[in-house]
């Protein structure tokens, strides 16, 4: 159940390219940008790397947070599911996993350009994208926990950034600290125990926070 | 048989009003009920509360002999429900939208193509639903009750935007269901057009 539904997410992506070009062309604005910003100053962008390339993603996935649940909820698709009640659960596993496929992976593999526009080093840059494999799951995970929650509310993007915004910081601070250590020759592992060990609870737990949500949200 | 599905005493308050109080009723297998009322009267509220997917203010909904909410994941495998909106995705075809409800519903395989040719969808597998008129989106989300084997339906306006063609042929089906020892649970504002000797019409009052 959980690869047809799979298949129709990536379908749906592939057919509304917009959802997930949009959060990848900001990511990628963003850190265009920044070099032009603060000057081009390579020690100096070097420092600032870890936290601009994290911001960077977290905003992107926010961004593309948004759109998870609208069509489904309002076509009534997600009512009809929960009457059902067997499929909730593949459901949110399926959006998850297309959610990251869509968002996080190409962040990951964006992440050698990323490296050579921040001037960043080899051991940092290992750094970056080992970060960036193991947080970006958690990031589409938690984002789908925002959609899920508010869902059926109007101005669903305000409320939806206030809520997950807070729950992404902890990863935003181990995240960076480990790419900081890794620019310094420090050893990182012990910041990259903690996202795996984030990643593994959020992993068994939010897919069924996720799934009251939406029985809560058409009730 | 006869403690197949029943309710007693159902009340549904939305927003400070009372659309039902005390609401009885009970279904048995092989029966049709139609649900009557003016718009706004409760019968979405009520179809919604029959299918598990609110509770009650008041009363209990009884299913086999146990209560509703204590067999949720029981009931629902007896249940299919289409609710108000259609249920498809308006970007993905006909074929897409009905493999999706087979996997969740966990049915065996069957032949999509010619179910959507026998419901006058023939040619229009494989185009966006966004490009379907409104009867035609109405008739791929109503093509799985071709694939269900749940012995409860609960159907909301499924006939708005058919044609009478369709229309007769969705009946047909309901026949077909009632003949299987199943039961229908329907709103609609038009009389049915074919004759259903076992229908059991529910006419719910607009309260203010």
């Amino acid at each position: 159940m959980v690869m047809t539904f799979l298949r129709r997410e990536l379908v749906l992506l592939a057919r509304q390219k917009a959802d997930w070009l949009n959060p990848l062309l900001f990511f990628i604005i963003v850190l265009t940008l920044f070099p032009l910003g603060v000057g081009p100053e390579p020690n100096q962008l070097r420092i600032m790397a870890p936290g601009i390339v994290w911001i960077a993603a977290l905003l992107s996935v926010l961004l593309a947070a948004e759109r998870l649940f609208r069509d489904d909820y309002r076509n009534g698709v997600i009512e009809q599911l929960v009457a059902s009640r067997q499929g909730v659960m593949a459901f949110v596993l399926a959006k998850t996993a297309a959610n990251w496929l869509s968002t996080g992976l190409p962040l990951v593999m964006l992440s050698p350009v990323v490296a050579m526009l921040l001037g960043v080093d080899k051991a940092a840059f290992i750094a970056m994208m080992l970060t960036l494999l193991l947080g970006t799951p958690m990031l589409s995970i938690l984002s789908v926990l925002g959609a899920a929650l508010t869902m059926s509310a109007d101005k669903g993007g305000i409320l939806l950034a206030l809520l997950i915004v807070p729950l992404y910081i902890p990863l935003l601070i181990f995240a960076s600290a480990a790419i900081e250590a890794a620019g310094m020759g420090l050893s990182y592992s012990g910041q990259l125990a903690i996202l795996v060990a984030m990643l593994l609870l959020a992993l068994a737990l939010v897919p069924l926070a996720v799934a009251s949500a939406l029985r809560i949200n058409v009730s | 048989m006869t403690d197949f599905f029943c309710a007693r005493g159902l009340s549904c308050i939305r927003q400070d009003r009372v659309l039902f109080q005390g609401l009885d009723l009970e279904l048995v297998p092989g029966q049709l009920l139609q649900v009557q009322g003016k718009n706004g009267a409760g019968k979405s509220s009520l179809l919604r509360l029959l299918a598990g997917l609110s509770t009650p203010d008041d009363g209990e909904i009884l299913f086999q002999g146990l209560p509703l909410s204590q067999q949720l994941d029981q009931f629902s495998t007896s249940l299919c429900y289409i609710g108000h909106q259609s249920g498809i995705h308006e970007h993905l075809t006909a074929l897409e939208n009905l493999a999706f409800w087979r996997a969740a519903y966990e049915l065996p395989y069957q032949d999509n193509l010619s179910l959507l040719g026998e419901l006058g969808l023939a040619g229009l597998e494989d185009v966006p639903c966004r490009m379907l008129s409104a009867g035609q989106q109405r008739r791929v989300s109503l093509a799985r009750l071709w694939l269900t084997q749940a012995p409860l339906w609960i159907l909301d306006e499924p006939f708005t935007a058919l044609d009478q063609h369709s229309i007769a042929r969705l009946q047909q089906r309901f026949h077909q269901q009632l003949a299987a020892g199943g039961a229908i649970i329907v709103t609609t504002h038009q009389p049915l057009s074919v004759d259903f000797p076992s229908l059991k019409t529910l006419e719910l009052a607009y309260r203010w």
